[in-house]
């Protein structure tokens, strides 16, 4: 009886092992590529959050998979953390709105070109009562309204996103160094996330924040917050695609990185980016710009 | 599935390691046991911060070019809970009386037949150890976000989804994957005690 007992146990941990092994196998074989599935080429594309909390990315994925018979994986992170992704080579190619740090990006040798393929713009929203009082200013006004009235919540991305950068820039023009601007108050609140979960945020606080016009439609039901300031040239957003620089890190898919460009640059895939949405919401979320720096 | 995974390998390699620490007297053993026990609270980010930091393009491992895939998020998990395991196996293993190991070996047991009967005396702890292994495995959010990044139908998971779509504002989506987590672990649970019963 025990003999046979401790025989079980030994098979245990015999079968335990082979576990193991096949584990090690198994991550052995992922190693190599893919899931169990025929293998497909992977590409992966780090996104900025306005591009995927609008949905727009969730739409093309599809058609780009179909077109090139690849997988795309879509890594949802702001212009910052993509950046950085980008740098490390994790990603082959970038879909990002910050135009300086794209362009230094560029200079680095880690992106091969700056590739604008749609605009829109940004705006304050903020509760409908508008308690700061600041609704039609300048966003320049505005925001020193902000700033001297300290009564009034402002929340701010604080992840060095696209929209964060924006932000600061608008900070300065308003004569504000960022610092000052961050130990303010309690007023100034930084999230730290995505556009989408920062405007939920701001809706639950009932404050003000900076946000790109694309997911502010798109989370508008959610949040109850109206567009509070929405005038000025400063105020332009521009989405560009950057392919990854295969001579700084030779695991870049460079063919794909490319595809990635033509393909969204290409008129059919434009025309769907300018219509994306509009049906939903009555209103452009995009609008296709395929190369050129749109001009305000 | 990525964390049945990252459990097994954990507890295979947790059973024998547990076992060998608890029968071996060697310097060292109790600062060892306290490094164990403190890794029990590590929390998932800083294990999700350096696996990316190793298995970045950038980082040692990149060539191997596992960042972002389900692979690595299983090695994550196996990080994280192994300090667990073993630390709660060889608690377990201390908590039998002594005499089970002497009787053994005047009765004549090798020494790997000993080990074996006290790893069957403490099997109800051992199992419990794995389920809290599991547990912490299944339950985890944060390394599977940073390493494993996100991706629809590759690297997504229930915590991750419920992690995007409250993000998202979609609380009702929310709430139904958090039932179905619950759901999956209660049947774990209950297959694992039937087990422990037998």
């Amino acid at each position: 009886m025990k003999k046979r007992a401790i025989l079980g146990i030994v098979i245990a941990v015999i079968i335990s092992l082979l576990v193991v092994a096949s584990g090690c196998a198994a991550t052995g074989n992922q190693a190599q590529g893919t899931a169990p599935l025929p293998p497909k080429e992977r590409v992966q594309v780090a996104t900025t959050t306005s591009l995927y909390d609008t949905g727009l990315w969730g739409y093309l994925e599809p058609m780009f998979e179909e077109e090139y018979d690849v997988e795309l994986d879509i890594l949802y992170a702001g212009t910052g953390i993509a950046l950085e992704y980008g740098r490390r080579g994790d990603v082959d190619v970038l879909t990002v709105h910050s135009k300086a740090q794209e362009l230094q990006y560029v200079a680095e040798g880690h992106g091969i070109e700056r590739v604008p393929f749609a605009y829109n713009y940004f705006l304050i929203v903020g509760p409908e009562a508008d308690p700061a009082g600041i609704k039609g200013m300048t966003p320049e006004d505005a925001l020193k309204n902000l700033f001297e009235s300290a009564s009034a919540s402002f929340i701010s991305r604080g992840d060095g996103s696209g929209t964060h950068t924006m932000e600061k820039t608008l900070w300065s023009a308003a004569g504000y160094e960022y610092e000052e601007v961050q130990n303010a108050g309690a007023w100034y609140v930084e999230a730290g996330r995505g556009m989408g979960p920062t405007l939920l945020m701001a809706g639950e606080m009932q404050g003000y924040t900076l946000t790109d016009m694309g997911t502010f439609v798109t989370f508008k039901g959610q949040t109850a917050l109206v567009p509070i300031v929405e005038e000025g040239s400063i105020l332009l957003n521009v989405y560009s695609v950057i392919a990854g620089n295969p001579e700084m890190n030779s695991s870049i898919n460079s063919e794909m990185a490319n595809n990635m460009v033509e393909f969204l640059t290409s008129a059919t895939i434009q025309e769907l980016i300018g219509d994306y949405g509009v049906e939903e919401y009555g209103l452009v979320l995009f609008n296709p710009c395929a190369g050129a720096e749109p001009q305000s | 599935m990525i964390s049945v995974s990252s459990c097994s390998i954990a507890s295979a390699i947790s059973i024998p390691l547990g076992s060998l620490v608890h029968f071996n007297r060697f310097r060292g053993k109790r600062p060892l046991i306290s490094v164990i026990q403190t890794l029990y609270s590590v929390p998932t980010v800083v294990i999700g911060l350096f696996v990316f930091l190793m298995f970045s393009r950038a980082g040692p491992l990149g060539e191997l070019k596992l960042l972002f895939t389900p692979a690595v998020m299983i090695i994550g998990q196996v990080a994280l809970i192994i300090p667990l395991i073993l630390g709660l196996i060889i608690s377990a293993l201390s908590g039998i009386d002594k005499a089970v190991a002497e009787t053994a070996i005047s009765l004549g047991a090798t020494r790997f037949q000993m080990v074996m009967l006290i790893l069957k005396e403490a099997k109800f702890a051992v199992l419990a150890a794995i389920i809290m292994g599991f547990g912490r495995a299944f339950s985890e959010v944060g390394l599977a976000l940073m390493v494993g990044g996100n991706i629809r139908g590759f690297t997504r998971t229930l915590t991750t989804t419920i992690s995007l779509e409250t993000s998202k504002g979609d609380v009702e989506l929310s709430i139904a994957l958090g039932i179905i987590l619950l759901m999956i672990a209660l049947a774990i649970n209950i297959t694992l005690n039937r087990l422990q019963q037998r």
